[in-house]
């Protein structure tokens, strides 16, 4: 067990050690720069480090973002970072602890990318050591868990999250305080929690990397909302593509356990929590809260008919709670400085910060966190530097395939839950990608269609059927085969998908053909008039004759 | 009639049943640990097999049909025996929009075969994911486990022909 004192000596340790001079080098160790071999020029630093007799210390640390220049190294102190760093390029980087770092490595701190975000989620990422609960501690981390369990009650805890207006950063957008009052006032004596990151839209990335940059704040969020629950044992769901962040967590939670933030006699308190992980095994119909409980119950992830919502009765028809990672990873600082500072940022409805995942045609892609309420254009052509070389904007895809394309006129729209519903599209869970003009809007609509038709989980017939009659459309739309009833039937399927399906997977499934349909519907007409696209994507007969 | 709290005799001496068993224990035989089970057994032998998911049915008293049903609907667990290599290309949308349909086209022509089978000769299976979360480094495939990114077919031609080769 270890007390607020204990706290604070290990914090006061970490900081001695970072005051006495030495040079911290921070090497990315995400998945990200990992593929790109970090790993390999983590041990070449500390190598050429240890062989020049430099005094430094070379550490793994969590996402910086910027993940299209990895593997990213950054130098403190001096907060200079540096870009696509091989190997072989060691010795410039501690060459910079003596002199000003070569120019071919710009400080990109003081690009638009770093300066015009705003960090809540991602304060720690890229500068802890993620395998590291000590560095946590460090940054302020387990404090908020101290002082929810010793100075407030649960009721209490419930009122702040409320009050910062903190809503499900999953994508539905469900205000978090309101479903933790419903499960705290929940009869019953069992409660669980669980932490959803079965992050399964394509191009999403958010939760993996929060997971394997600083685990140890979901778990602190958890811990914190099973207090204000009453749960005394929690599950993180987590997709089985990410097993780095599963071996962060597992690690994570050791270390959480050893020093008393899980198990019995939390922080010297009464309150007993404990974590398990739960892998999933690939099913997207998983990320639904109701199927996601079926999976841990280990049975096929099919949803549940709601209500009852989980919040009443859920695994194992005990209430229970869930919450996204990114929702749970706000938590911390929350209770550590106030729901009224969160709500301070945003805009009326929609507070706080979201993190996204930048992706696609533009030339920054990466982690990005922004206050709600800055407009798409600010992240496309800000902080994502814009298009590439010689390529042209035609959409921006949110949401996932649950969500939509929103087209150049409406790039200032606000990135915010009620903008964004607006202009046809969601907030989803983050996932953001930048389409050019190469790629055809029908065949993107497609590509999502293909998505849910095989992602449906079968249980309820409009999602089965629908979804595989309009994928059918579209396949026939893209390959010129189509008229123009298909395209009455493809937007009756639509209403019908929507309005009758059981689950967010078949009521979403439409979306991205909705808003092609809604900002690129001549392009449909092209497909199927004149058999034609316009991106040149599709090979239709016309195209095919074209060319030969 | 067997009792109930009788557990099946492990399927044959091979020690990797002992690592499926050891999941199994660890849950306290707990039918909702059958996804947990299964992850053991498909890092354990590659692949589910009949024998597999009897074993682990009746160990974990689910009926058969529960097993299946759960093998088969996760897209993660595989029934047939995999290939001596794996090519996994990303189908993620970042991916998608950066060209990995050119890279599936280009992969299931070099190796004869389509997305999810595997060469008759076992030496290489093609598969796809849903997206593995490295969008930066689109378009990605891993092959054996090694991720590359930002991949051309050209590339990849020379990788899967160089299995094939050997």
């Amino acid at each position: 067990m270890i007390s607020v004192e204990e706290l604070d000596q290990i914090a006061e340790t970490v900081r001695t050690e970072r005051a006495q001079g030495r040079h911290q080098i921070n090497v990315c160790v995400a998945a990200g720069c990992l593929a790109l071999h970090s790993d390999t020029l983590k041990g070449a630093l500390a190598e050429r480090a240890q062989s020049s007799g430099i005094s430094c210390q070379v550490r793994g640390v969590g996402c910086m973002g910027l993940c299209s220049a990895g593997p990213l190294v950054s130098v403190e102190p001096g907060a200079i970072l540096f870009q696509k760093v091989k190997p072989e390029d060691a010795d410039r980087v501690l060459d910079s602890l003596k002199a000003p770092p070569a120019k071919q490595h710009t400080d990109l701190r003081q690009t638009p990318f770093f300066k015009r975000q705003f960090n809540v989620v991602l304060e720690n990422s890229g500068k802890i050591d993620p395998e590291n609960i000590d560095e946590y501690i460090a940054e302020g981390g387990y404090r908020a868990l101290f002082h929810a369990l010793i100075e407030m009650t649960p009721a209490e805890v419930v009122q702040e999250v409320a009050s910062s207006g903190l809503r499900g950063r999953g994508g539905g957008g469900y205000p978090t305080g309101l479903k933790w009052g419903t499960v705290a006032k929940a009869h019953g004596t069992i409660k669980y929690v669980i932490c959803n990151a079965d992050e399964g839209d394509p191009g999403a990335f958010m939760d993996r990397s929060v997971l394997e940059s600083d685990p140890h704040r979901v778990l602190e969020g958890m811990t914190i909302a099973a207090y204000a629950v009453g749960a005394s044992k929690g599950y993180i769901y987590v997709r089985a593509e990410y097993p780095l962040a599963v071996k962060r967590l597992e690690r994570a939670i050791r270390e959480a356990r050893r020093l008393g933030f899980l198990g019995s006699k939390i922080c010297g308190t009464t309150f007993e929590f404990d974590i398990e992980i739960r892998i999933g095994a690939g099913a997207f119909v998983c990320g639904e809260e109701t199927a996601l409980i079926a999976s841990i119950e280990g049975m096929r992830g099919t949803p549940q008919p709601r209500p009852p919502y989980p919040a009443q009765s859920g695994l194992w028809e005990k209430p229970t709670l869930i919450n996204n990672v990114e929702t749970f990873a706000n938590v911390p600082p929350i209770v550590r400085r106030s729901g009224a500072w969160y709500s301070a940022m945003g805009t009326p409805k929609s507070k706080g910060t979201k993190v996204f995942a930048l992706t696609g045609q533009v030339k920054n892609t990466g982690l990005i966190e922004v206050p709600m309420g800055v407009t798409l254009r600010e992240i496309v052509f800000d902080i994502g530097g814009g298009m590439p070389e010689g390529r042209k904007f035609k959409a921006v895809q949110t949401g996932g395939p649950s969500g939509g394309c929103i087209p150049e006129q409406c790039l200032d729209t606000r990135v915010d839950y009620e903008s964004l519903k607006e202009v046809g599209s969601i907030m989803g869970s983050g996932g953001m990608i930048v389409i050019d003009d190469t790629s055809c809007m029908v065949n993107v609509a497609r590509y999502f269609m293909e998505f849910c038709m095989s992602e449906s989980c079968g249980k309820c017939i409009p999602c089965r059927a629908g979804t595989a009659q309009m994928y059918d459309i579209l396949q026939r739309i893209t390959r010129g085969q189509a008229g123009e009833r298909d395209l009455e039937l493809l937007i009756d399927l639509c209403d019908m998908v929507s309005a009758t399906s059981l689950c967010g997977l078949g009521q979403t499934a439409p979306n991205p053909v909705i808003s092609t349909l809604r900002y690129f519907k001549q392009e449909y007409l092209e497909h199927i008039h004149a058999k034609r696209c316009v991106a040149g994507e599709c090979r239709m007969a016309a195209t095919q004759a074209a060319r030969s | 009639m067997q009792a109930p709290s009788r557990k099946p005799a492990l399927p044959s001496e091979d020690k990797r049943w002992r690592i499926v068993n050891g999941t199994m224990r660890r849950h306290g035989y707990a039918r909702d640990a059958l996804i947990e089970t299964l992850h053991t057994v498909q890092q354990s032998f590659g692949y589910l097999d009949k024998q597999s998911l009897k074993f682990v049915a009746a160990s974990l008293h689910v009926p058969l049909s529960r097993a299946y049903g759960v093998a088969t609907f996760y897209h993660f667990f595989t029934l047939k025996p995999p290939g001596k290599h794996a090519c996994l290309v990303c189908l993620g949308t970042a991916c998608y929009i950066k060209g990995a349909a050119a890279l599936v086209a280009q992969a299931e022509k070099t190796l004869g075969i389509e997305c999810g089978e595997t060469t008759p000769d076992l030496k290489a299976s093609l598969l796809t994911a849903r997206c593995l979360g490295s969008c930066s480094l689109a378009p990605l495939v891993v092959y054996d486990g090694e991720l590359i990114g930002n991949e051309d077919a050209v590339h990849l031609q020379g990788r899967l022909e160089g299995w094939m080769g050997s």
